[in-house]
């Protein structure tokens, strides 16, 4: 060959050299130009999509009064993986954790993922917090995550707010909205209003680095979806008087429930034994619901929302009222009293010592037992068609809110029970009349009603005529509003102008020298009240008293049930007098009734 | 002979524009990639792009240096100079220090020194010094031989570190070579068994046994009848040879590989798709180039380079900020350069009297292609994972040098190609 040919060959290099470049610019264009996975998978890498927690909204009293705040709490976090050269002996001392309790969370890290962060102790409080987030460069691998945390100025009312944990997965699995370490509100205020509460979670983009370090916002942030705050919520509660029904309340067994009765917002719900809020917070969470919930007083059972007690001889009111409005009685209608009500060797209900006859006014003053069998026989014995009888008292009690559920904004309630002709037939086989459910007359037979029915009921008295909802809710800081059908009237199916004489009554039994509960009286307040005794077959029997004050333009409705207590006059009405005083005068009269109530102890054995 | 002449007399200007144009693309990626928007000082000189920026300086009082050679310094003491780099390539086998299981650096305190990136122009002097010789033909065996030894001692010393990358860049030496004579069935050959290894790694053998067989009954067909007479037994002979071949690539795949060699080759062929161990360096490298699109994401806003996914970022993956950043428009620009460079190497070899020059010339046109291809193949994914530098880009002071000196010396010769009688 010539040199010639070979100077030729420079075009064999110059192709070669071309077609390289042409490969690479080829593959480029796939990558570049024809694959839109790419940019996705960029984003993916290096975007962390970060939650950002809303604060959930704040609780606050009627009279504006702090009662559910935030406070700052912090987890402790460990990325398995960059855990180097620790001192375990030293940090689970800095920590404040055992070894042995150490070495199981890590091993429970460990299997969760060794790259992506674990909650090693959850909630440690604010102060050890701040003075661990010094140390914590110290360790890598392990870091603090701040949180909010539920915290309570006033150690009361934990029945009412209720409380908030992590959400268990048989909740997440209900609603898409939650994720797994969510809080989600249980009980309380704080289930009933859980969306209000909590906010909506926002999202924020945070470009990370292959080791998983943050390094800025993505886009300066144009991409962030702010969260929304929770709502703040102003309760009905009046903390003072929540706080002192609970003190009243202290060893003894029982409820206390009070209403506006102008406008149905619960003033205060008592159940008793309770406890403080705060044990439901922070570390020690878990141990104290245990021990709460293996108490046999069942502090964690709202009574005031669930217990369901016979009404006693409060119930008397409702059925004089139903009395004068199929008008079987007249407010001058006297029965005789001899001990009580006989009908055969069988059949009786005894009385106690009073003078005889009595009127309505009387009757209801000294509570004879013996003026309503009558007078209930009566009613189921108007048309001599005892099923239209029955169905009409039925229906008269059933318009006081009885017997159904409140449809309140509370997020737990009873029915209780006002037998229906149903439930009698199934209960009795035989033809019944209106001596066989004679019990009924005095509050007593099957009949059930929880304390924030009794309330109600005792409200709508009050009202002559109407009650309102009993509800939590007054405002909200946000857009969220109330329910509309809370500010509504419920009529009941009884004339306003029976209630009068009633109250009369009522007013009667506190300021009568024969009344039943003297000792609710308060000097210059009208205070309208009604004993009652709930038949307890395990033991003593529950001291029941509603009432309201004052007897025009009622501020407050009151229903107290002390458990074991006796008499409605030994517990209920001294307790529901000093409620009244409280929330209308704002200052006790009585300190000796005061302090009898506060010291007596209903829990000791043998006391009675 | 030695007249004196400027300094920059006769130099050619589109190479050094060239050079400088991809030097400040280089710097700017290294830039990109140490960029934090709090501290972007360019002379921070605990950072790479600030050690880049004295590697820069140093590299042009190499140039200045190399320029003020005399016009026959590199002929002169081509042996001299080939011995002395082999000598280091000896030496650093022994006291060399270890950095990532090879020893290819000698560590001077903070200071390192790849000794192969000297060696390449040591060989191409040397090369051109032995092909210089007049009327020299290559088709002989015994010059194939000497060719051979001259190119082996640096590759095998490179291997021993070991080095496979910097050792395969003495393939592209083939171009030189076959410019000056060397039978074209080197080159061939060379690129069959390329082709053929790929086909029998993704084909079945039936089908490559088939292409095969067309390709060698075409070229039986379309040779002319002259030669096909007195040749015929080469077609059915390089058949044979062809399928005895790919059944042994098959057969060292399947049975003497271990897996992390199968598994290398096969995501290079994309027959798995690995993003966790072997694969994560060219998944990531991908995601950065792909994410770049047609026009980029804008200089110094690559997430990928930025945030370190891409690993050697500066090194042997500099290309990924290219591609991330400037996208498509930006590869083609620095390809485009890069072709420019090759190109005009060629064509300015081709001008040289002295064949010494020209094998010169071709060598260094050779050896940047073969790094720009499989540097930028190896980010895309189309060549296996082989760490060699991009020349004139990649961060560090050894590869600007070793590069710098390769080029300028074939721009100092070119120079003087005009005294040469
Ligand atoms: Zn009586």
């Amino acid at each position: 060959m010539s040199k010639f040919h070979l100077k030729d060959r420079q075009f064999v290099t110059y192709i070669i050299f071309i077609l390289g470049a042409a490969v690479l610019l080829g593959k480029l264009m796939a990558l570049q130009l024809f694959s839109g996975d790419y940019e996705y998978l960029a984003e993916r890498n290096a975007m962390k999509k970060e939650m950002v927690y809303p604060v959930r909204g704040s609780i606050f009293d009627r009279n504006g009064e702090l009662l559910v705040a935030n406070q700052r709490s912090f987890d402790l976090m460990v990325t398995p993986r960059e855990v180097k050269g620790l001192d375990t002996a030293k940090f689970c001392q800095l920590v404040d954790i055992s070894k042995e309790r150490f070495v199981k969370t890590m091993k429970r890290a460990q299997r969760y993922s060794r790259r992506l962060p674990s909650i090693l102790i959850k909630d440690l409080k604010k102060a050890q917090g701040i003075s661990l987030m010094e140390q914590m460069h110290q360790y890598p691998g392990f870091y603090l995550q701040e949180r909010t945390a539920r915290e309570y100025p006033i150690p009361a009312g934990a029945n009412v707010f209720g409380y908030i944990s992590q959400i268990p997965r048989f909740l997440m699995e209900k609603d898409p909205y939650y994720l797994p370490n969510d809080n989600i509100g249980r009980t309380g205020v704080e289930k009933s209003y859980e969306e209000v509460l909590r906010g909506t979670r926002g999202k924020k983009y945070i470009l990370r680095d292959v080791h998983n370090r943050t390094k800025g916002s993505f886009q300066a942030g144009a991409m962030d979806v702010p969260a929304i705050p929770g709502e703040d919520l102003t309760i009905t509660i009046d903390m003072k008087l929540q706080a002192y029904a609970e003190k009243l309340m202290i060893n003894k067994i029982g409820s206390v429930v009070a209403i506006d009765p102008s406008t149905g917002e619960i003033l205060s719900m008592v159940t008793s034994p309770g406890f403080d809020p705060n044990m439901l917070v922070g570390r020690d969470r878990s141990k104290n619901y245990n021990l709460l919930n293996e108490d046999p007083a069942k502090p964690l059972f709202d009574r005031a929302l669930q217990g369901q007690y016979p009404p006693g001889s409060t119930f008397k009111l409702i059925n004089a009222l139903i009395g004068l409005q199929e008008g079987v009685i007249s407010t001058n209608t006297s029965f005789k009293c001899n001990n009580g009500w006989y009908f055969s060797p069988k059949l009786k209900v005894g009385c106690h010592a009073h003078q005889s006859p009595l009127d309505l006014r009387n009757a209801i003053a000294q509570s004879c037992n013996a003026y309503f069998c009558y007078e209930y026989r009566r009613i189921l014995e108007k048309s001599n068609d005892i099923e239209l009888d029955y169905q009409t008292w039925y229906d008269h009690v059933r318009s006081f809110g009885l017997g159904n559920y409140l449809n309140n904004d509370l997020y737990v309630g009873k029915r209780g029970l006002v037998p229906s002709i149903k439930y009698n037939d199934a209960r009795m086989p035989f033809r019944w009349r209106a001596p066989t459910l004679i019990s009924l007359a005095i509050g007593q037979d099957a009949l059930l009603a929880t304390p924030i029915q009794m309330a109600n009921m005792c409200a709508a008295i009050a009202n002559r005529g109407y009650y309102y909802t009993p509800h939590i809710l007054k405002s909200t800081s946000g857009s969220f509003e109330a329910d509309s059908t809370f500010s509504e009237r419920k009529y009941t199916s009884i004339d306003k102008k029976h209630f009068g004489p009633i109250i009369d009554g009522m007013q009667m039994v506190v300021e009568n020298k024969k009344g039943t509960a003297k000792n609710a009286r308060i000097k210059g307040i009208e205070v309208c009240g009604k004993t009652g005794t709930a038949e307890n077959p395990h033991g003593k029997d529950h001291s029941i008293f509603i009432a309201f004050a004052p007897k025009d333009n009622p501020k407050i409705a009151i229903a107290v049930y002390v458990e074991n207590a006796g008499w409605g006059s030994s517990y209920g009405s001294p307790i529901a007098s000093l409620m009244i005083e409280q929330y209308l005068n704002d200052t006790i009269s009585r300190p000796q009734l005061e302090a009898r109530m506060i010291n007596a102890n209903l829990l000791e054995d043998g006391t009675d | 002979m030695g007249r004196t002449k400027g300094l920059f007399e006769h130099i050619d200007w589109v190479l050094v524009g060239l050079y400088f144009l991809l030097v400040l693309l280089g710097w700017m990626s290294i830039y990109a990639n140490t960029y934090q928007p709090d501290n972007s000082n360019i002379f921070d000189m605990t950072q790479e792009h600030g050690k880049q920026l004295l590697w820069i300086g140093s590299s042009v009082v190499l140039i200045l240096f190399i320029l003020m050679m005399t016009g026959k310094m590199f002929s002169t003491y081509s042996l001299l100079i080939y011995g002395g780099a082999m000598l280091s390539l000896v030496l650093v086998l022994i006291i060399g220090k270890q950095v990532g299981g090879a020893r290819s650096w000698f560590g001077l305190g903070s200071f390192s020194i790849q000794p192969s990136e000297f060696a390449k122009f040591a060989t191409l002097l040397a090369l051109g010094s032995f092909l210089s010789v007049p009327q020299l033909d290559l088709k002989k065996i015994k010059n194939q031989l000497v060719v051979g030894i001259i190119i082996g001692i640096p590759a095998f010393l490179i291997l021993l570190q070991p080095d496979a990358g910097s050792a395969i860049v003495y393939c592209s030496l083939i171009f030189a070579l076959h410019r000056e004579g060397l039978p074209s069935s080197y080159l061939v050959i060379g690129f069959s068994s390329i082709v053929l290894f790929l086909l029998a790694l993704l084909f079945p053998f039936t089908i490559v046994a088939s292409v095969i067989v067309g390709v060698c009954v075409l070229g039986f067909l379309l040779s002319n009848k002259r030669k096909r007479k007195k040749v015929w037994y080469y077609y059915p002979l390089t058949a044979v040879v062809s399928m005895a071949y790919s059944i042994s690539v098959d057969f060292i795949y399947s049975n003497i590989l271990k897996t992390h060699q199968r598994n290398r080759i096969d995501i290079i062929l994309g027959k798995i798709e690995d993003i966790k161990d072997i694969g994560w360096n060219l998944y990531q490298s991908k995601i950065a180039i792909g994410s770049g699109g047609f026009s980029g994401k804008g200089y110094l806003e690559g997430t990928q380079t930025k945030l370190n996914y891409v690993p050697e970022q500066s090194t042997d993956f500099i290309f990924c900020t290219v591609g991330e950043e400037w996208g498509f428009l930006g590869s083609l620009v620095v390809i485009g350069l890069f072709l420019a460079l090759i190109m005009r190497l060629i064509f300015i070899a081709e001008r040289q009297r002295s064949i010494f020059s020209r094998v010169y010339g071709y060598g260094v046109a050779g050896i940047i292609f073969i790094h720009f291809f499989i540097n930028i193949g190896m980010a895309i994914g189309i060549v296996p994972v082989i760490g060699i530098p991009l020349p004139f880009f990649s961060y560090g002071g050894s590869s600007l040098w070793g590069f710098t000196v390769l080029l300028f010396i074939f721009i100092q010769l070119d120079s003087y190609r005009k005294d040469i009688l």
